[in-house]
């Protein structure tokens, strides 16, 4: 078990290989279809929202305010990262990402990126919303919910032990890619 | 039916927090299969927590409470325009307590008013009987697991897949494999042989109304349920697609009838968190029983 603090160095996620379980302490902001189409077309992010070294959730979270008005989150599995795909390369290069969080995996450009920029995909166990949240300290910011709406804007997650497994590295590695091809020849002796 | 919008409230709430005993059970038996130590027995750990952080919280197990599904077997002459709205009133109200996540989107302006109610949504499948019995089951199926559904017409030349059971096989194996990491795995098929591409994915929905330790009535499908299940556990696709040894927790096949030019085998995938729950209800509309 390998323990990411953000901000992560370059170092630090180069070590990082396909299989390995993370457990991710700091700072997590998320990010889905609305943040990615928005970088994409060339808009910048609000002060407050630094991403150098940052891991970048694919999440549409739940977020309640509690009895001191303070956001609580109540539900925080990943979403189906794929659909960043068109958008993520340029999103790891741009802001400096040292990681991703989602499930479901990605595709060769932002598998390329990864090796290049030096990102790490960590993907969730998807459905997973309680203990995930659980691992959710504290929610001290929201930026561009107006825009956005809830599920869509970026939240800022304080997490401490939030678990991941590597499933995309930075040395040019996909634990998806090999999984299918061996479970496809696999299949091949069956039918 | 006094009682009966606190019975539908009380059924979306346990059945976005609860899952049911027997897929609970599948879901411990995979996680001690799993090699120890390994990434898939870890996804399992958290999979196995989180049904039981849901519980005690009496919070949804996924965020994506899905599409409501409502199926209803009821007595000739019962009030279907009344129970209809009852439930939508049922939804309405968990939404704002938060069983249910704001999850209904107009297809065309992508507005969200907040009430899971619109075209569509909730879906409500009466079913008359001869008994007097009301009996009102309820699924709750994710966008992720929906998306990875696939139909299938045989014959398919690509997946060398004729027109039997054998052909049947190899388009259902392939989904298994196409569908992999995606989903949320391991995960439950629902299939459907025949029909049209409606009635199809229609029937192979409301294989997931079965219990997962049921058996088919007809031994010969029986077989090819087992069979789908062996077969895509030897695959090593695994919890979430991460490798191991549980890819599928089950597989149930419904059959209709087919017009001579078609042959449809129509797949739906539902994920670990596969909500549905069903009650018995009394004269008033109480809850008299629960049927998972
Ligand atoms: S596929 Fe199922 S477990 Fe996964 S996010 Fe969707 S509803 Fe939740």
């Amino acid at each position: 078990m390998t323990t990411l603090t953000t901000p992560v160095s370059e170092a630090a996620t180069r070590a990082l290989k396909v299989g390995d379980e993370v457990t991710i302490t700091g700072t997590l902001f998320t990010g889905r279809d609305a943040v990615h189409k928005f970088l994409h077309d060339g808009g910048r992010l609000p002060p407050g929202v630094n991403l150098k070294g940052g891991i970048l959730y694919h999440c549409g979270p739940v977020v309640i305010k509690d009895g001191q008005g303070n956001w609580k989150c109540v539900a925080a599995g990943p979403t189906t990262s794929i659909r960043e795909e068109p958008y993520q390369a340029q999103v790891i290069r741009d802001l400096g990402l040292r990681g991703v969080i989602g499930k479901g995996g990605m595709g060769d450009r932002t598998m390329a990126a990864c090796k290049e920029y030096g990102c790490a995909y960590l993907h969730a166990v998807g459905g997973a919303a309680q203990v995930l949240a659980e691992c959710i300290k504290s929610v001290p910011n929201v930026y561009m919910m107006e825009e956005f709406g809830a599920p869509e804007a970026i939240w800022q997650f304080e997490v401490a032990g939030f678990p991941a497994i590597v499933t995309i590295d930075a040395n040019g590695n996909s634990l998806h890619k090999e999984i299918f091809a061996a479970s496809q020849a696999e299949l091949a002796k069956y039918i | 039916m006094k009682l009966l919008p606190d019975s539908l409230l009380e059924l979306v709430r346990r059945t976005s927090v609860e899952i049911p005993d027997d897929v609970h059970r599948a879901i411990v038996d995979s996680l001690e299969r799993e090699k120890k130590g390994t990434i898939a027995e870890s996804a399992m750990k958290i999979i196995d927590q989180n049904i039981a952080l849901a519980k005690n919280k009496s919070q949804p197990i996924c965020q994506d409470t899905g599409s409501i599904i409502f199926y209803i077997d009821c007595p000739v002459g019962f009030d279907q325009p009344g129970f209809e709205e009852t439930a939508r009133q049922a939804v309405k109200f968990a939404t704002g307590k938060g069983f249910l996540r704001q999850n209904s989107v107009d297809s065309i302006t992508g507005k969200n008013d907040g009430t899971n109610l619109g075209p569509g949504s909730p879906a409500l499948h009466f079913h008359q009987h001869r008994s007097p019995e009301v009996m009102v089951r309820l699924v709750l199926k994710g966008g992720g697991c929906e998306n990875v559904g696939a139909q299938y017409s045989l014959p398919n030349e690509k997946l060398k897949a004729s027109r039997d059971l054998d052909g049947c096989r190899k388009v259902i194996l392939d989904a298994v494999l196409q569908a992999q990491g995606k989903g949320c795995g391991p995960g439950v098929l629902g299939i459907c042989i025949g029909g049209d591409r409606a009635a199809g994915y229609e029937l192979s929905k409301q294989q997931f109304l079965r219990k997962l330790d049921d058996h088919n009535a007809n031994p010969e499908l029986e077989k090819l349920e087992r069979d789908i299940v062996a077969t895509s556990n030897k695959l090593g696709i695994g919890p979430m697609g991460f490798g191991g040894r549980t890819t599928l927790l089950g597989a149930k096949i419904g059959v209709l009838n087919r017009l001579p030019a078609s042959y449809f085998v129509s797949i739906s995938y539902m994920c670990w968190a596969y909500r549905r729950q069903g009650v018995a209800l009394g004269p008033d509309g109480e809850i008299q029983k629960w049927l998972y």
